[in-house]
């Protein structure tokens, strides 16, 4: 019967916990995927004070301010205990994610607008840097020895899943309107921001019914609380060297695994393959909804045969393949592979002045669909001259394509492995991080790798990428090298320097 | 492996280094007050750099830990 009992209470622990993380990834994503809404009613172009506050929005909420919250947070969680103030972090989310809805645009009210907008948008981000540690502890020191893993595993599904309802909610706003309603000052873009709120009233509602971490408590009622968890994480040796160790040799290499499975791919289908907006949706769906079981099957199996192996294994496949798997991506979408007839042709032409010149623009847009189901738009850009009536002829572009089924079902699997390696990094490292550190200063210890190993090392992706391609134009698939490098570099430390033994008792 | 923890120390000593000459070498290569892309973006470097510049610390930090043989103790064993 106790068992029964002890059975619902986990069950809740980890029903409210990962809900209220799933939220706050909600809300984080939801500022990112109206990043182009967004900038248009706070950040106008053309004004340099607008530019600098939206690139500080971006960068710093993502890069200074997770950090920064990892440490605030994580305090207060060693000082103060886990359920209050993972409660807190996802009230500052929630309430801020509101307020960006409510936020009248630069029309309206000049420059407040995106100060405002950067002001609440920072306040994301420190919420969100305090909020996983809170959640992983919380659930870990709920979980019996052995199942560590498997309960915590649970919190490491909700960053895809925020990631999901971000989209659906975002999908089910648009359908119902058409752009123009939805681009507006007051529009429908801001309906998602205010949706926030329902869900993280309901969540507070729940959280609010649990009982604090065991393990806290008892730390608690013997006054063994940290006095100083920021001293007692970062100047003691014995800790601070398992900080590092954390870092270096796992948040690292599972920060730039995640980041390129699930966002480089996306962008990469959308920008470099070339992809139709929904094709390219709708083979990351299907990828995400095959592969999040994983996320609980590593956890599980870190219980068995330990965390340290698992998550080597995922960086490994990641370092040895990324560049075959994205190279076939890039191979197989080319049109020229798929020998098909064309089924049906619409050309679309159009002619644009070009700014400050007679010269004028020639766009050609041709429409192929294919017997097979396949489809592209063919673009070619030419530039009619006024003054001799001479036509410099552009390169012809390829893009919004929907590939043949056998290979959108290819693409389907080749995305599938890449979330798949991120089951393998991210499933087992809740219970890794917490197994690390000791209960007074658990929250802020393991906060802070995690969050600069996702946040620094994983955020960067895009940038590095954008970096590398610069440098390097020749080759298409350069962008990856900065991934392989931190996940080898984080590989040879894992594997050197980590332990595989899992602590069963983390109530030391 | 304890000898390969050690010996592996001075590498990652050396890369804390390695990494801030490259983060301040591409800044200055890219940074372009003309230039449209994030990567010209002084106030993106800015940021990188503040917050890589620790990163780095830490890792001749941990380089500096291993090559004492802090992590040949049993203590890395949990």
């Amino acid at each position: 019967m106790k068992q029964v009992s002890e059975a619902g209470v986990l069950r809740k622990v980890i029903g409210a916990s990962s809900l209220g993380t799933m939220i706050e990834w909600y809300d984080f994503y939801i500022f990112g995927m109206l990043a182009k809404t967004i900038s248009t009613e706070f950040f106008p172009e053309g004004n340099s004070t607008a530019a600098l506050l939206s690139t500080l929005a971006i960068f710093a909420a993502g890069f200074i301010v997770r950090p920064f919250g990892a440490l605030f947070f994580g305090r207060l969680g060693d000082l103060l205990g886990r359920k209050s103030t993972f409660l807190l972090t996802l009230i500052l989310m929630g309430g801020s994610t509101f307020l960006i809805g409510l936020v009248p645009g630069y029309q309206t009210i000049g420059i407040a607008a995106p100060l405002i907008v950067l002001l609440l948008r920072l306040l994301q981000g420190l919420a969100l840097g305090g909020e996983y540690g809170g959640a992983a502890t919380y659930v870990a020191e709920h979980a019996p020895p052995g199942k560590r893993g498997f309960y915590t595993s649970w919190i490491q599904t909700t960053a895809t899943l925020g990631l999901f309802l971000a989209l659906g909610v975002i999908m089910l706003v648009k359908m119902n309107m058409s752009d123009q309603r939805f681009n507006t000052e007051w529009g429908g873009w801001r309906y998602p921001f205010w949706f926030s709120i329902v869900l993280v009233v309901v969540s507070v509602y729940i959280r609010l019914k649990m009982q604090e971490s065991p393990l806290f408590a008892q730390l608690k009622s013997e006054g063994k609380v940290a006095k100083n968890p920021l001293k007692e994480s970062f100047r003691n040796r014995g800790n601070f060297k398992m900080v590092l160790l954390a870092l270096f040799g796992a948040a690292m290499g599972q920060g730039v695994i995640w980041y390129t499975g699930q966002f480089y791919a996306q962008s990469f289908l959308e920008t470099k393959v070339a992809l139709h907006f929904d094709e390219s949706r709708s083979i990351l769906l299907w990828a995400i909804v095959l592969a999040t079981p994983f996320f609980i099957v590593f956890g599980w199996l870190s219980d068995r045969i330990g965390r340290k192996w698992i998550m080597m294994a995922g960086m490994l496949l990641g370092i040895l393949t990324y560049r075959p798997i994205f190279n076939t991506l890039l191979v197989d979408a080319g049109t020229d592979q798929w020998n098909t007839e064309i089924s049906n042709s619409q050309v679309k032409k159009e002619t644009k002045p070009l700014a400050n010149s007679n010269d004028s623009l020639l766009l050609t847009a041709t429409h192929i669909e294919l017997s097979n189901g396949a489809a592209y738009t063919k673009v070619q850009t030419d530039t009619l001259n006024a003054a001799t009536g001479a036509v410099l002829e552009g390169k012809p572009v390829i893009r919004d394509k929907v590939l043949p089924q056998s290979v959108y079902w290819k693409f389907v699997g080749l995305i599938f492995l890449l979330i798949l390696y991120v089951t393998m990094v991210y499933g087992p490292i809740a219970a890794f991080l917490v197994e690390l550190f000791p209960v007074h200063i658990r929250y802020t210890s393991m906060s802070l790798p995690y969050h600069i190993g996702n946040g620094v090392f994983g955020g960067l992706v895009p940038f590095i990428g954008v970096l590398l391609q610069t440098t390097f134009t020749a080759d298409p698939l350069v962008g990856l090298w900065y991934p392989i490098g931190i996940a080898a570099l984080s590989f040879v430390i894992g594997v050197v320097y980590l332990s595989n033994k899992i602590d069963k008792d983390v109530s030391d | 492996m304890n000898t390969i923890k050690k010996a592996l120390g001075i590498l990652w000593l050396l890369l804390g280094p390695v990494i801030t000459y490259f983060l301040f070498a591409g800044a200055v290569h890219n940074i372009d007050p003309d230039g449209k892309k994030d990567i010209n973006n002084p106030v993106i470097w800015i940021i990188i750099i503040t917050i890589f510049l620790p990163i780095a610390i830490g890792l001749m930090i941990f380089g500096w830990y291993a090559l004492k043989g802090e992590y040949s103790k049993k203590i890395a064993d949990q």
